[in-house]
């Protein structure tokens, strides 16, 4: 791999930049690999980069069925957070976001992570409770986050209206460190280091089948061909389900889908992310300007990866309240993703009734945040067969009762 | 946007109209059954990338709970029917039959 550096620019300016290559390589398959991840989104490919960088496991090949992070790493609104209330999700949430501090310099690829801060506004007498009690939990799980005060909103936030009239900004939990990054390139620095350490990503191949005998994987039907695996990893959002299901097994998850929208650009006017529960919708400013607005998913089962033309204007309406400098600007793009949603609205990362499938799904709405600390969790786990990590996240918990709560406890939107 | 007739009150309601009520004909196991078939009721929702039935409500109009027979794939609407009822019409499934061969959901196919 040739590194991208300054002196590589300078190099590639004196010949008219013709000795770039390409980032990845696109094999074919081969017949056998130790480790198939089904899935090249962030999630997959971060599974795939850190098997290999820690674990030393690197004869395995990524399968996608469409394009590269074309899936929820493309579609979502790149905010990165850790504020959750619950150890386990802070732990690998937190686990996540200080991977994505030094994840530019770790892939050589520039994430654009950019550590803005993010705020959750508190706009109810409950949500301050909340939201303090969120706070002390975090100071307790080593997450640096605070509650501040309605004046420190509005001078972080000078667009912001918090006098109402509805809901007026009461406070926020803020947290400094949070942010946004470049979600593609996110996948693309994982794909190229994956490639670099020798691993096939193949694209445009989808899998039609999972072969398993006495109750131990033994490869994959895929639209190239039969593959063999050792280890297999499915790690695919919203098509957890049909993937469970060719490999006869259930999961407690529904594919819903999450949409997002944002407007022309403009110039810079806010340098936060902000977050309102309460009226369910947050927003930021993309590095070109535009304002990147996201709200509820649907409350119905979907694949179609295109959202409710209604929900757009609740969202917009609610945000509107709170930032009437919105209200005159024009939708630029909207889009939809179809993400995983399970009972208690925390992910599963866990090994399965098949011996040698593992699965990292039920990320809901909020997985981008996620995709360093769920692919070093889940290589942990397919590398040793447990993971500190993801000891909590396990399938069996739904059976057992003890559930990673945090659809009351993160808020509804993530 | 989805539309349903709703088979109450004979009005074809947008989806703005309509409350989404998850999957139908869920059969509910409570004290006395097995932490499997708890946890499958609770937590085990059918999720099929294609034909799916569902409760609705039509809770900006009459009110009233009715069953929906849809594709999750490309959102077609198949038919209305009763709430009063613990699985689909041969009517539906008559028009299912026709336009996806080979479906099953559940028991059903």
């Amino acid at each position: 791999m040739k590194r991208y550096s300054v002196f590589a620019v300078a190099r590639e300016a004196l010949r008219y930049h013709q000795g770039w290559g390409r980032a990845w390589k696109s094999p074919e398959p081969k017949k056998k690999y130790d480790a198939i991840i089904i899935g090249a989104g962030g999630h997959g490919l971060a599974t795939a980069y850190y098997l290999g960088k820690n674990h030393g496991l690197k004869n395995i090949a990524i399968l996608e069925k469409g394009w590269l992070g074309g899936g929820n790493t493309g579609r979502n609104t790149t905010i990165i957070r850790s504020n959750y209330l619950q150890d386990a999700s802070a732990a690998i949430y937190e686990k996540a976001r200080s991977l994505y501090e030094t994840m530019s310099q770790d892939l050589n690829y520039n994430v654009m992570f950019s550590p803005r801060g993010v705020m959750m506004l508190a706009q109810t007498q409950h949500e301050i409770r909340g939201y303090k009690r969120t706070a002390q939990a975090n100071s307790l799980q080593g997450v640096s986050t605070e509650f501040i005060s309605p004046e420190k909103v509005k001078s972080l936030v000078p667009i912001i209206n918090i006098d109402g009239p509805r809901y007026p900004v009461l406070g926020a939990l803020w947290q400094s460190r949070g942010g946004t990054a470049r979600h593609d390139a996110v996948a693309w620095g994982y794909a190229r280091a994956c490639s670099d350490m020798g691993m096939d990503i193949i694209q445009q191949c989808e899998v039609t089948g999972i072969r398993h005998e006495n109750g131990q994987v033994q490869g994959v039907e895929t639209s190239k061909g039969s593959i063999d695996c050792q280890k297999l990893g499915i790690v695919v959002a919203g098509h957890t389900g049909v993937l469970a299901d060719m490999a006869g097994f259930r999961m407690p998850v529904e594919a819903v889908a999450l949409q997002a929208l944002v407007s022309e650009p403009i110039k810079p006017c806010m340098d936060v992310v902000v977050m309102a529960n309460t009226v369910h919708g947050y927003m930021s400013q993309s590095d070109k300007g535009e304002m990147v607005i996201g709200g509820g998913a649907d409350g119905f089962n979907n694949y179609t990866q295109r959202g409710s033309f209604h929900h757009v204007e609740e969202t917009v309406r609610a945000l509107i309240e709170t930032f009437p400098i919105i209200s005159r600007l024009k939708m630029l793009r909207w889009w939809g993703g179809i993400v995983d949603m399970t009972g208690d609205r925390s992910p599963i990362l866990s090994k399965t009734p098949v011996v040698n499938i593992f699965i990292n799904c039920g990320w809901g709405t909020g997985g981008f945040k996620a995709i360093p600390g769920s692919g070093w969790a889940m290589a942990e786990l397919m590398a040793k067969g447990h993971s500190s990590l993801t000891e909590e996240f396990s399938l069996n918990r739904f059976k057992e009762g003890k559930f990673i709560d945090e659809s009351v406890a993160a808020g509804v939107a993530h | 946007m989805l539309v349903f007739k709703c088979p109450y009150c004979g009005i074809e309601a947008d989806e703005t109209e309509l409350n989404p009520g998850g999957e139908a004909h869920l059969k509910r196991f409570g004290p006395g059954s097995s932490d499997e078939e708890l946890e499958g009721y609770l937590f085990n929702r059918e999720n099929p990338k294609g034909v799916h039935f569902e409760r609705w409500r039509h809770v900006y109009g009459c009110g009233k709970w009715f069953h929906a027979a849809r594709c999750t794939a490309t959102l077609e609407v198949f038919g209305t029917y009763s709430a009063q009822t613990f699985e689909p019409p041969k009517e539906i499934i008559d028009i299912i039959k026709a336009k996806r061969p080979g479906w099953k959901w559940r028991n059903l196919s």
